[in-house]
């Protein structure tokens, strides 16, 4: 097991399309996070910025970005990119200074202003670029592999587009609870099979959108939190940061195809179970020990496989135990308190750093209508672009 | 003056000899098989090869799953708002040779219900776009002809090769 580290305090700039720069997005979060915390920016010791790689050159040294912003007061700046697991690994990163007494108070801050439409690769000519092949040879969008997917479960497992569809209400009756959630209306089942197809098997309702939006943590030494007077701060215990296995033979975004595998030899182990099977071990608890989880749920046939993912399930299962309402407020297992990305849409950076954000809210009992009752530990998960996965486990 | 035809990518592809094959490369090491092709590392970990040959990989496959696309794509796919926009089906075929899984447009006139999970299909060349003067080149899957070529692969009688 490694150390724990102390959220002192969360924020987030709402969800949407604002129409500002992403600057002043993680500037709000990040201030929102510091009064949650109860701290003077004097008082941060270090600055990890979850990089986006649409906002220029600022977007690409985030960690200096939000220093100069709040005003620079010399902290430690520190920029981590990781495509969507890109705000999952600034924590991990401002973990590692804690721990290793790098510093005691590090404030971690992703943000992203979002084009509408389709994620695009980054222009220019460039073959040698999986991500902007993908795009130049086959216009396949995220969605496209989403749908993928989606029909792998349809044929091996039966799910249906009627399960799809269920994700997304009950996460859209979630993020209607949710003030920092984009959408806040409840969805029925028939307004998402009304909605148009993008990518057969999927509607655009079972598409998660892009988004502006902005979260920060400040975390800090469990010391530190209890010298700030919190006798029971939320504390991280584990935060994963896999990578694949070689032969990689699930097919996965961006990549064209997948990598072989030798003749006779066995399948080898699948990447997505592996980020939360890293975290309980590192955490020291399994599936059973949760009182809710946040998935990234890109689609909603993909939050059906992060059930899976989990072990909140077995393999085939998580239409299931989506129809019995275990995931649903009130269930066993509350997965996507928050709305999920049905609710928020996909701010890249800000995204991983929203899920632990609601996890401290969940833990604190702060959660307000959408409030999981005692909520003792909590995870999230989730999966970036080539072969970056991250998961966090929050307990207090 | 007809447009001069170049494929999407140099070196994925192949005509030569007749017959159209997607080319990968092979670790002369280790074995293993790359598409898209390397051409100086093997990555396979534990392997240093350094040598890889160009291999054609199999034409033909069983679908792994589908999909198609319904919007326009984002650029840098060769169709920019001033062309006509038709969707089309994407593929993803699991080659039992290889044990890995291309992806792929459909033929043109591929429709969803055209195909299943596990259905045969092969590699045919295929036009990507008209762009700048040029045809863009590049693979389609389709689903092998019932009563069509031999099970081994070979070119059934009078398909043109």
């Amino acid at each position: 097991m490694t150390g724990e580290v102390a959220v002192l305090g969360a924020g987030m700039h709402p969800w949407g399309k604002w129409g500002r720069g992403f600057v002043e997005y993680g500037t709000k979060a990040a201030r929102a996070a510091l009064a949650d915390a109860g701290l003077e920016w004097s008082a941060i010791q270090s600055v990890v910025g979850a990089n986006t790689v649409r906002c220029g050159y600022p977007g690409q040294v985030a960690g200096a970005t939000f220093a100069k912003a709040l005003g620079w007061q010399g902290a430690r700046v520190t920029s981590v990119y990781a495509a969507c697991a890109s705000g999952a690994r600034a924590i991990d990163t401002a973990r590692a200074q804690i721990l290793s007494g790098m510093a005691d108070t590090v404030l971690v801050v992703g943000s992203d202003a979002a084009p509408k439409g389709f994620f695009a690769p980054a222009g220019g000519e460039r073959p040698d670029d999986p991500d902007w092949l993908r795009f130049r040879v086959l216009g396949a969008t995220n969605p496209a592999y989403f749908a993928l997917w989606a029909r792998r479960r349809m044929a091996l497992y039966g799910d249906t587009a009627e399960d799809f569809a269920r994700v997304k209400v009950k996460n859209a009756a979630a993020g209607a609870a949710n003030p920092y959630a984009r959408y806040r209306s409840p969805v029925t089942a028939e307004e998402v099979a009304a909605s148009p197809v993008v990518a057969d098997p999927l509607r655009l309702l079972d598409i998660c959108a892009t988004s502006d939006g902005a979260a920060a943590l400040v975390l800090g030494s469990v010391e530190t939190a209890r010298r700030l007077g919190m006798a029971r701060p939320v504390r991280i215990r584990a935060v994963s940061s896999v990578s694949p296995t070689h032969p990689r033979t699930a097919l996965d975004l961006p990549d064209i195809a997948t990598d072989s595998a030798p003749p006779g030899s066995p399948v080898p182990d699948p990447f997505r179970p592996s980020i939360a099977r890293a975290a309980y071990e590192e955490a020291g608890l399994g599936p059973e020990d949760l009182s809710l989880a946040e998935v990234y749920d890109l689609s909603t046939a993909l939050e059906l496989e992060w059930y899976e993912d989990l072990g909140l399930c077995a393999p085939g299962e998580g239409a299931k135990l989506l129809r019995e309402g275990a995931t649903a407020p009130g269930g066993r297992i509350p997965v996507n308190p928050s709305g999920g990305l049905a609710s928020f849409g996909e701010a890249v950076p800000a995204q991983a750093i929203a899920q632990v954000c609601e996890l401290t809210w969940q833990l604190r009992g702060q959660a307000g209508e959408r409030q999981v009752p005692g909520a003792r530990a909590g995870i999230t998960v989730n999966q970036g672009l080539f072969g970056h996965g991250s998961s966090v486990v929050a307990v207090r | 003056m007809s447009p001069t035809r170049v494929p999407v990518v140099d070196g994925w592809f192949t005509a030569e000899g007749g017959e159209f094959r997607l080319l990968g490369t092979c670790c002369r090491d280790c074995g293993a098989v790359y598409f898209p092709r390397e051409d100086a590392f093997c990555r396979a970990p534990g392997c240093s090869g350094t040598e890889l040959a160009e291999v054609p990989l199999s034409r033909r496959g069983r679908v792994w799953s589908y999909t198609d696309g319904r919007y326009r794509p984002p650029a840098p796919y060769p169709s920019g708002p001033e062309r006509t926009w038709r969707p089309y089906t994407l593929i993803a075929v699991e080659l039992a040779a290889e044990r890995m899984v291309v992806l792929g447009q459909g033929a043109p006139g591929v429709a969803l219900a055209d195909l299943a999970i596990g259905m045969e299909v092969e590699v045919v060349p295929g036009v990507l776009a008209e762009e700048d003067g040029r045809t863009l080149t590049t693979w389609h899957w389709r689903p092998v002809p019932e009563e069509g070529p031999a099970p081994d692969g070979r070119p059934a009688p009078g398909e043109a090769s």
